[in-house]
């Protein structure tokens, strides 16, 4: 079986971003579909330090300390591009405004619930930043993540073992092993993306029952 | 004649005092008042119970005042970061109090403060842990959660062009918290990189109007290159 690499799972993602879509990437490994969205679409990126219209990363020497992303992170403006703040720019996510947002996850259950701010640690400082208000605003949140922790345990669980971002919110998951589907009876297979892998053997490797039907 | 316009950042901060709640505005690096946080260092108030999005990067600004001891208990959304060892010293030493809040619910308590508003629902951390213990309700189908606005005695504040009567236009992402925080507070003081004369800021670009803005100082900017991400 050969994994998608993350290069592959963020173009995989960009794929199904559809022209004048308002999208917001986390920090991380979502970060990366922005470098595929494919050209010719007019797809508008929202971060949430308060930017719409983000562009391409400026080139060395010319970043500007002013203009970051919510990975404070160097970043341009598109043409057509607006500033406004924080209040406004968590109002456009909670007000159902943005049509998807890409997040990392650390577990997703067969029932849509989050899990990607806290492992659960006692003695760990907790940090959250604008993950919960992303998973209950935008209209679509699609979750992107390797399938299997290090020691090949499935992401995709029953139940959450780590403390929940958000509740029945995730509608889509991309893995370097497969895209899903969470509906309310459950996990949807999509497509798998890795290659040579059989349904049955993802079957296993998944842990929560999959359903599949062949596109009709 | 209305000036807001102090002459140093030491005037502007002279009353703050112990035991105040200050909000700095800023997100990162962007947008925050490191002059202003440096001048609060020197002027010795301490127990101070501070408001911002992050706990501080690296030994400047926001981490220079923690690691200087002066504050007791932090809101803010986003501690921890690769660079916030004086937070995780103090926090980890139970010298410093934590109130975790989801950013935009961060955001919306602060705007509520400023606007009056004595609580609202939110859909944010709702089934969460961030949620325990709070009151909730269901409306029209969906489950909320009840939160209540920051209010703060101090609102410092970063803003890129002010007149005197305390008018404010911003730069890029800069912006971030420095409205609603002004909005909030009892007294903002904002530095700024360019005072202008009354009327040269044109009235449709005014981010933050006056009524929000109690002092003033224009600090010429560092020379600062670009922050490496954090």
């Amino acid at each position: 079986m050969k994994k998608f690499d993350r290069k592959q799972m963020a173009a995989r993602v960009a794929q199904d971003i559809p022209e004048g879509a308002y999208v917001n990437l986390g920090i991380g490994l979502p970060t990366l579909v922005a470098d595929y969205l494919p050209k010719g679409r007019e797809i508008i990126l929202h971060s949430e330090n308060g930017v719409l219209g983000i562009g391409p990363r400026p080139p060395q020497g010319e970043e500007d300390e002013d203009l970051i992303n919510a990975g404070k992170e160097p970043v341009t403006l598109l043409t057509g591009g607006a500033y406004f703040h924080h209040a406004d720019s968590f109002g456009m996510i909670r007000g159902r405004h943005l049509d998807f947002c890409v997040l990392g996850a650390f577990q997703v259950s067969a029932a849509g619930d989050l899990a990607n701010w806290h492992t659960g640690e006692p003695d760990a400082i907790p940090a959250v930043g604008g993950a919960m208000d992303l998973a209950v605003g935008a209209k679509q949140v699609l979750v992107m993540m390797e399938h299997l922790t290090k020691d090949g345990k499935s992401k995709l669980v029953e139940r959450c073992t780590y403390p929940l971002t958000g509740a029945r919110c995730v509608n889509r998951v991309y893995t370097d092993l497969a895209v899903i589907d969470i509906k309310p009876d459950g996990l949807h297979l999509v497509e798998i993306v890795a290659e040579g892998l059989s349904f049955d053997e993802l079957q296993r490797l998944n842990g929560v029952p999959l359903r599949y039907r062949a596109a009709a | 004649m209305i000036n807001k316009f102090f002459a140093t950042p030491e005037a502007a901060l002279a009353d703050v005092h112990d035991g105040a709640t200050v909000m700095i505005s800023g997100f990162g690096g962007a947008g925050m008042p490191a002059e202003l946080i440096d001048c609060l260092i020197a002027q010795g108030a301490t127990d101070l119970t501070v408001v911002n999005n992050n706990a501080g990067n690296a030994d400047a600004g926001l981490a220079a005042l923690i690691g200087a001891g002066r504050v007791r208990k932090i809101l803010c959304s986003f501690p921890r970061q690769t660079d916030s060892w004086h937070f995780d010293k103090l926090y980890r030493a139970g010298k410093l109090e934590l109130e975790l809040v989801p950013q935009g619910t961060l955001a919306e308590r602060i705007r509520a403060a400023g606007a009056g508003i004595g609580g609202f629902f939110t859909p944010t951390a709702f089934g969460t842990r961030l949620a325990e213990g709070k009151e909730t309700r269901r409306i029209d189908g969906r489950d909320y959660v009840l939160e209540y606005p920051i209010h703060a005695d101090y609102a410092l504040i970063k803003a890129d062009r002010a007149d005197r009567w305390g008018n404010l236009t911003y730069r890029k992402t800069a912006r971030n918290f420095a409205p609603i925080m002004a909005a909030a507070a009892k007294c903002t003081v904002v530095q700024v990189r360019e005072s202008v004369e009354l009327g040269e800021l044109d009235p449709e670009m005014v981010v933050t109007p006056g009524i929000f803005v109690k002092r003033v100082v224009r600090l010429a900017p560092a020379g600062k290159t670009a922050r490496k991400a954090a």
